[in-house]
């Protein structure tokens, strides 16, 4: 029996197409993944994203307990402010990729995959040095509110400023008269915000914003549209592009790891990466031939394996086959060229500037 | 429910097919197309190609997903429908219409009757 989400129900009645989404009946679309795609490309898009997990760390030492677990620093930000961040084996490579929220230093929110909410739980738990991570995960139903028009939608629903909640800042208020977290965040490349609240206002949140968002062509939006515009993005997708195979530094991440900071897990191991050399390298590239690239296909050069695709799709708004995928260094940068093979046949692809999508 | 009109052929795949003599029209159905959703590629095979029944003779893709293309005679394909290359979304608007994918001409015309009628194949999508 596959998990729902307390939106379960208006998804359905919305005649959403469901799916299993590792074990999480989820919508994957309502009307059309390309509509949905074009909607929060153009107007505002909201989209169920309560599967996510939550993890919290509370109490004296809080931040120092998961600065050392995470690859980012949050004693560079300030109250009020997230870091998008990895969670990192020994070796580099990912546990997972989270975003961590610093209400004070003696309070961090963590939000992590679906995927890994229970692995990334475990090894808070094993791994914690201090404060003990508490795991929040069903007490939160997250929905996010995504496009150029998502601000003047929340604003509208809320006495909070949003004005003053810059990119990557996140207040608490209450936005239709639920009581949320109000995070200037998103997975889309468009401006936006992501809402947590109590599983029980789901329902409320989400019918208010359909009902404010009209004027503005609001649209319920699913996990194929959300995979598009990530895609479009370059955005990391745990166990397509980012896994506990690959590093950091091979995911093209190395801005989220702060390796000046006194100790992480997966520090050493980075530091004698970059001091040796990052060998592949996380590329973005388009297809000059035929076709879609997708997760798994192979990556030829002169007719020998190097490398394989971790996403591909059709961009909607790029309007071109894109795809992500590992290669070694050495055609890693702009203009490198390499095959895809795509059922026997061996498609030209060329390395791109990223992200591929550019605001008009 | 979705439309199946009533003067095709089906498979089990899902795939339509216009008898016109010995040439067969072939194409998938409105309820495969919903499925797919978006239609975003179709990789159909070169004329002259020679097929088998139920042999894989090409792909269609939505955003999401690649599904396979499986012929539902045997013979050889002599006109593919060159369009879906600039317009692979005639597919989800005119499954039975401009978005027909392939033209084969049937080496072996028993094999006909062993295509669903719209009757069964709309029990087919009852009991799906």
């Amino acid at each position: 029996m596959a998990r729902r989400t307390p939106l379960n129900e208006a998804h359905r009645k919305l005649g959403a197409r469901m799916v299993d989404f590792v074990g999480w009946d989820m919508p994957v679309q309502y009307s059309s993944v390309i509509g949905e795609h074009e909607t929060v490309r153009t107007a505002v898009g909201l989209f169920d994203v309560s599967h996510m997990g939550e993890v919290e760390f509370k109490g004296p030492g809080a931040l120092e307990t998961v600065n050392a677990l995470i690859s980012n620093d949050l004693s560079r930000i300030s109250d009020g402010q997230a870091v998008y961040a990895g969670l990192l084996t020994e070796q580099g490579t990912f546990v997972d990729d989270i975003v961590a929220y610093r209400f004070s230093p003696e309070h961090i929110f963590i939000c992590v995959n679906s995927s890994n909410r229970e692995k990334d739980f475990a090894w808070m738990k094993e791994h914690a040095r201090g404060v003990k991570p508490v795991d929040r995960g069903d007490d939160y139903a997250q929905i996010a509110v995504q496009g150029p028009k998502a601000a003047g939608l929340v604003q509208r629903l809320t006495k909070t400023d949003t004005s003053k909640i810059g990119t990557y800042r996140f207040a608490e208020g209450e936005v239709a008269g639920v009581k949320s977290i109000i995070s200037r965040t998103g997975y889309t490349g468009e401006d936006g915000f992501e809402l947590y609240c109590a599983p029980d206002d789901a329902v409320k949140l989400w019918d208010a914003l359909l009902t404010e968002g009209q004027q503005d062509g609001v649209k319920p939006c699913g996990l194929g549209a959300r995979d598009s515009l990530r895609t479009e993005m370059k955005y990391a997708l745990y166990g397509n592009d980012i896994d506990d195979q690959h590093t950091a530094l091979e995911a093209g991440l190395g801005w989220i790891v702060k390796l000046d900071k006194p100790t992480f897990i997966g520090k050493d191991a980075l530091v004698a990466q970059k001091a040796a050399g990052v060998k592949r390298k996380l590329v973005g590239f388009e297809l000059t031939g035929a076709g879609i690239p997708r997760h798994g296909y192979v990556i030829n050069k002169d007719g020998k394996q190097v490398g394989e695709v971790t996403s591909g799709t059709m961009g909607p708004s790029v309007k071109k086959a894109v795809g992500i995928g590992y290669v070694p260094a050495e055609l890693a940068s702009e203009g490198s060229t390499f095959d895809v093979e795509m059922r026997g046949r061996q498609v030209p692809a060329v390395v791109v500037k990223t992200p591929f999508y550019k605001k008009p | 429910m979705s439309d199946i009109p009533q003067d095709l052929k089906y498979t089990n795949e899902h795939e339509w097919a216009r008898v016109q003599g010995k040439v067969v029209v072939v194409g998938v159905t409105a309820h495969a197309q919903q499925q797919l959703g978006d239609v975003v590629y179709v990789e159909l095979p070169k004329v002259g190609a020679t097929l088998s029944k139920g042999d894989s003779f090409g792909t269609i893709e939505s955003v999401k997903a690649v599904s396979e293309l499986y012929a539902p005679l045997s013979g050889k394909v002599v006109k593919v429908n060159e369009e879906l290359t600039s317009s692979p979304e005639d597919v989800n608007t005119a499954p039975y219409g401009d978005g027909w994918l392939i033209e084969l001409e049937v080496s072996d015309t028993s094999q006909l009757s062993e295509l669903l009628d719209a009757a069964a194949y709309g029990e087919l999508l009852k009991n799906a």
